[in-house]
């Protein structure tokens, strides 16, 4: 199964390095967009923004702020002639009016925060100041904050060129599903909610615009996950050519795919700077950052699950609801159609899948892709209802998992969605997870407790991530309107040291490490002589940028082939002055030598090339007068630096070899591959106060071959707490208007170290052959793993006072009010409330006081 | 605009600021150290987390006029150019306590904080310490190992 193992010339792979970068950091040096803003004489911009969820702009009135002290330009509408709108570039196949969101609003705002106007001043506060004097008047119209609310008749409907506000409808089917729902034996319907959530990373998104007009250059520095993608989207906005745009990216605090968002703020900045000659700078206030900065999930999921009585599951039949908000912007429309419309089925083997994704406008903030993007949603479906089928069933989850588990021997498996498990061993990986939480133990446990009268609730949830977006090929035809493949370019210098340039983006992932350590073990030096750059539009060839967990398995093997390319040439350079083919080299740790015994072959090829020298030299000599450089006799080693001195002095280099030790690689990935885990989460609820404790969090991730655990851990880690938030706490609320009451990390509950346990963690590592280097994705595995497991596990801790479905995030208060109603349902029915026809009732996620 | 001066960082300091100007604005943009971030506005985050009179402050909330002729301690006082850095600061960097390094300067504040008060804090104290503190990016399990790593080196520096 496992690919050719990748080949290094030292031991940089698989150590748990300390970051490179973390130095910078820890001493106060960070170079945030926001820093450079700090310490530049750039005008500060403001920009305001619609309080209304849907209306019709009558009038826009910046006059008296024009003349406000300080007030150097103002943008509205109609200043913005000739600027394209912010183009979405992953629509859902089918998807035929693709309504874009202007830079700003022209006649009509359709979420609160929506831009319709800037202020470029002398300060900040005069910015903000003068926004106070811009006058709109607004004619409110009736707004509609719900996906299925939004589907009604009669519905206020969004986009004048899309009825019933449907933005596509996204079916696939394989098998036959209308046989295995006759053929069941048991079948589970749910209707779920998967919660608005944000991605909220510490640091906003911040511009930082320079035009320079006797250059008429631009340079644009903004914190964005796609560097290049996003200098494309500025340059068509603008009607600028790429070669006068240079976008650079700085160092960025956390993106979570909220930065994969081409968004108004960037075009504003630029346009301010190209109107005013003079650098311009937007940072984005928290506030803001709830309004306009792209949310992410919320999706109304309909399933059936069709099994026999045996726990074997032969149907699955989806309906999923996605609320794309007020637009088709950047990548939120193909997140739900193809991310989770595709991954429904998990790790199982489901002959029989009829699964249909249906995008649908509202008046709130566009979505986007937010860790994990698509499969998060996918997961919780699939392992909620895996485990109401279990309970149904009277089965022990791990049992029901264990039988329908795509097994080892069927990879690659091709899902009737169409996409394919590349590899791994899903039951093992289960295995191995139970053996670290000590399940069995666990179960003892909980029977001893729930005696006792505790709640304590053991959740398990397998997940599947595909990731690694490639290959370039396919990317059409999922409505991707972007490259798959990934640029790294490698630069050895004359003293040895070397560069490495690469299309991704590291939004605190340590790429400086991780792509460094790729390159140092190939090129055989110290992963301190290595420099690596990112983020530069003019620096770097080309990058399709990071999200998807691509970084390593796509953007390292880029740099992994480019550094391969650097020894080959280094090597037949060593093997020219060494006289020797350069099959007859060794190469580790910075020295080429010559093996032992090389054979005879190896003796006649060296005749040869001495002979062929001498003829070169005489030739020079006889035609120049100047002598040639003799090579030394008996010399049986070369090291790394002579040969990076000679590649760029060009003196002795074999005949025809051109100089420098300067590689590009572009790697395309074959296919996507999966990373997968699993996650037990140990959990006690009180029931009288519905607080859910999380006790434990133990989480098996097979993410291939590893090139620095700490950093494999780091992501896990992190992932993990996103997607435990999301379990137990955080959610984007609007009230039935579509307005937010959610603006600050005040009332967005975040996981502070309380919230979180010391987590438990342990890897499976089979490498996948997609890709040289055997690695699969981490970045979002834990995210996506960790929302059902704790769901699970609370429910499982309630399961004996009769809860079945507690809407994300699971709060103290809805976590008490499903107490309430299942003792009161208990109380007043004289038979079972459990049943497989019993369908739950929604818990729609609206304010907690209304519901 | 009115003038204020304190000492940040040993050195006496003075501007012209608005009456609006907070602690961390004077900072950044003023005295460009821009090791202190903002991440929310609203005190929730404590990324702005500064020393003010030996005491970890939120500058996001507080006026620099607040802080006339007070001392002001910034991440970049912790470990000067060319010397190691602060046994606090090797240890987030040896247990891989930062990802984005957005939070940092104010989890480092904050430690040095609870390393003052509690000397080697064990972990439940280490995470109740942290309620003002949000991190996006780690979960949390290695700052608190950091932590506790680092006021463990630095109590024994003063041993």
């Amino acid at each position: 199964m496992s690919s050719t193992p990748p080949k290094f010339a030292s031991g940089s792979i698989s150590r748990p390095l300390p970051r490179l970068e973390d130095e910078r950091f820890l001493r106060g040096g960070s170079r945030y967009v926001s820093d450079l803003i700090a310490t530049s004489k750039a005008l500060r911009v403001a920009v305001l923004r619609s309080p209304h969820a849907h209306a019709r702009i009558a009038a826009v009135d910046a006059s008296k702020a024009r003349t406000w002290s300080g007030v150097i330009a103002v943008l509205t509408a109609v200043d913005l002639t000739n600027i394209g709108d912010l183009p979405c570039d992953w629509a859902s196949p089918g998807m035929d009016v693709v309504p874009q969101q202007p830079v700003l609003a022209r006649d009509r705002v359709r979420y609160v925060g929506e831009p319709i106007a800037a202020v470029a001043a002398e300060t900040a506060h005069a910015a903000e100041d003068a926004l106070a004097a811009i006058t709109v008047t607004y004619q409110k119209l009736p707004g509609v904050a719900d996906q299925e609310a939004a589907l009604e008749d009669g519905a206020p409907r969004l986009h004048d060129a899309v009825p019933g506000n449907i933005a596509f409808r996204f079916p696939r089917a394989g098998g036959n599903v209308a046989r295995a729902f006759a053929e069941a034996g048991v079948v589970i319907r749910r209707r779920l909610t998967n919660s608005r959530a944000t991605a909220a990373p510490l640091e906003g998104r911040a511009v930082l615009s320079d035009f320079d007009s006797r250059a008429d250059r631009l340079i644009h520095h903004t914190s964005s996950q796609l560097p290049h993608v996003h200098a494309r989207s500025l340059g068509k906005c603008l009607g600028l050519p790429l070669h006068k745009l240079r976008l650079v990216v700085p160092d960025i605090g956390g993106g979570f795919g909220a930065k994969l968002g081409f968004y108004a703020e960037d075009v504003i900045c630029a346009l301010l700077s190209m109107r005013t000659g003079r650098p311009c700078a937007w940072k984005e206030g928290r506030g803001e950052s709830f309004l306009a900065t792209t949310h992410g999930r919320d999706q109304i999921q309909y399933v059936e699950l069709a099994a026999r009585r045996d726990g074997r599951i032969i149907g699955l039949k989806t309906r999923i609801i996605a609320d794309l908000g007020a637009y088709a912007f950047g990548m939120g429309p193909g997140v739900p159609a193809i991310n989770t419309g595709l991954s429904v089925t998990g790790l199982y083997r489901i002959p029989n899948v009829e699964t249909e994704v249906i995008g649908v406008y509202t008046n709130r903030t566009p979505t986007g892709p937010y860790r994990g993007a698509g499969h998060p949603e996918a997961t919780f479906l699939i392992e909620r209802v895996v485990d109401d089928l279990a309970r149904e069933l009277a089965r022990d989850p791990i049992e029901l998992r264990r039988v329908n588990f795509v097994p080892a021997s069927a990879t690659p498996y091709l899902l009737p969605t169409g996409l394919t498990l590349d590899s791994g061993d899903y039951a093992a990986a289960m295995d191995t997870a139970l053996a670290l939480a000590g399940y069995a133990e666990l179960r003892k446990q909980q029977v001893q407790l729930r005696r006792q009268g505790h709640y304590f609730g053991i959740g398990l949830a397998a997940f599947a991530e595909n990731s690694g977006v490639g290959p370039s090929m396919a990317m059409d035809a999922v409505g991707f309107r972007r490259a798959g493949h990934e640029s790294a370019r490698v630069v050895v210098h004359p003293d040895a040291r070397a560069t490495v340039f690469c299309g991704t983006q590291s939004t605190g992932q340590g790429h400086t490490t991780g792509l460094a350590q790729i390159a140092a073990g190939v090129l055989g030096i110290a992963v301190e002589d290595i420099a690596v750059v990112e983020g530069d539009s003019h620096a770097i060839p080309f990058g399709t940028g990071t999200f998807n967990s691509r970084t390593t398995s796509i953007g390292g093997s880029a740099v992994y082939e480019a550094a391969r390319k650097i020894m080959d040439k280094a090597t037949k350079i060593a093997a020219h002055k060494l006289q020797r083919r350069p099959r007859d080299l060794v190469y580790e740790n910075g020295l080429f030598r010559v093996i032992p015994h090389p054979g005879a072959r190896s003796s006649i090829t060296r005749l040869g090339m001495k002979l062929g020298e001498r003829i070169v030299r005489i030739v020079v000599k006889r035609r120049s007068g100047f002598a040639l450089h003799v090579p030394k006799r008996g010399v049986d080693s070369v090291t790394f630096a002579d040969i990076a001195r000679e590649a760029h002095l060009g003196h002795d280099l074999p005949l025809g070899m051109v100089p420098g030790l300067d590689e590009i690689c572009f790697f395309d990935p074959k296919d996507m591959l999966v990373d997968y885990g699993v996650h037990v989460a140990v959990v006690e609820v009180d029931a009288e106060t519905g607080h859910v404790a999380l006790l434990r969090h133990v989480m098996l991730d097979d993410c291939g071959r590893i090139i620095n655990p700490l950093l494999v851990e780091g992501q896990v880690h992190g992932g993990a707490a996103q997607g435990i938030g999301q379990a137990l706490m955080e959610a984007v609320v609007h009230d039935s208007d579509g307005q937010p009451l959610v603006g600050s990390y005040n009332d967005y509950a975040m996981p502070h170290a309380t919230d979180m346990p010391a987590f438990e963690t342990a890897r499976a590592e089979i490498p996948t052959n997609l890709n040289p280097l055997g690695v699969r994705g981490v970045g979002e595995g834990a995210t996506i793993g960790a929302t059902p497991a704790v769901v699970n596990a609370v429910l499982d801790a309630l399961a004996p006072l009769g809860v079945t479905d507690i809407a994300i995030p699971m709060t103290p208060m809805r976590v008490w009010q499903a107490v309430e109603r299942a003792q009161h349902d208990l109380s007043s029915r004289s038979t079972s409330p459990s049943g497989h026809d019993a369908f739950v009732e929604a818990t729609r996620l609206v304010p907690e006081s209304r519901s | 605009m009115a003038a204020v001066s304190m000492t940040v960082n040993g050195r006496g300091v003075r501007g012209e600021v608005e009456g609006r100007t907070m602690l961390v604005e004077f900072l950044r943009e003023h005295l460009g150290l821009t090791g202190t971030h903002v991440g929310c506005d609203t005190t929730q985050c404590g990324a702005c987390i500064v020393h003010v009179n030996g005491l970890a402050m939120k500058s996001c909330t507080m006026l620099a006029l607040q802080c006339e002729g007070a001392a002001v301690t910034t991440i970049e006082a912790l470990a000067p150019p060319g010397k190691p850095l602060h046994p606090m600061q090797a240890a987030f960097r040896e247990h891989h306590a930062l990802q984005c390094g957005y939070c940092t300067s104010g989890m480092v504040m904050i430690a040095l904080d609870i390393a003052r008060r509690f000397g080697e804090p064990d972990e439940a104290t280490i995470r109740e310490q942290l309620k003002g503190n949000i991190c996006r990016c780690t979960g949390y399990h290695n700052i608190v190992k950091a932590i506790a790593a680092g006021a463990r080196a630095m109590a024994r520096q003063h041993a």
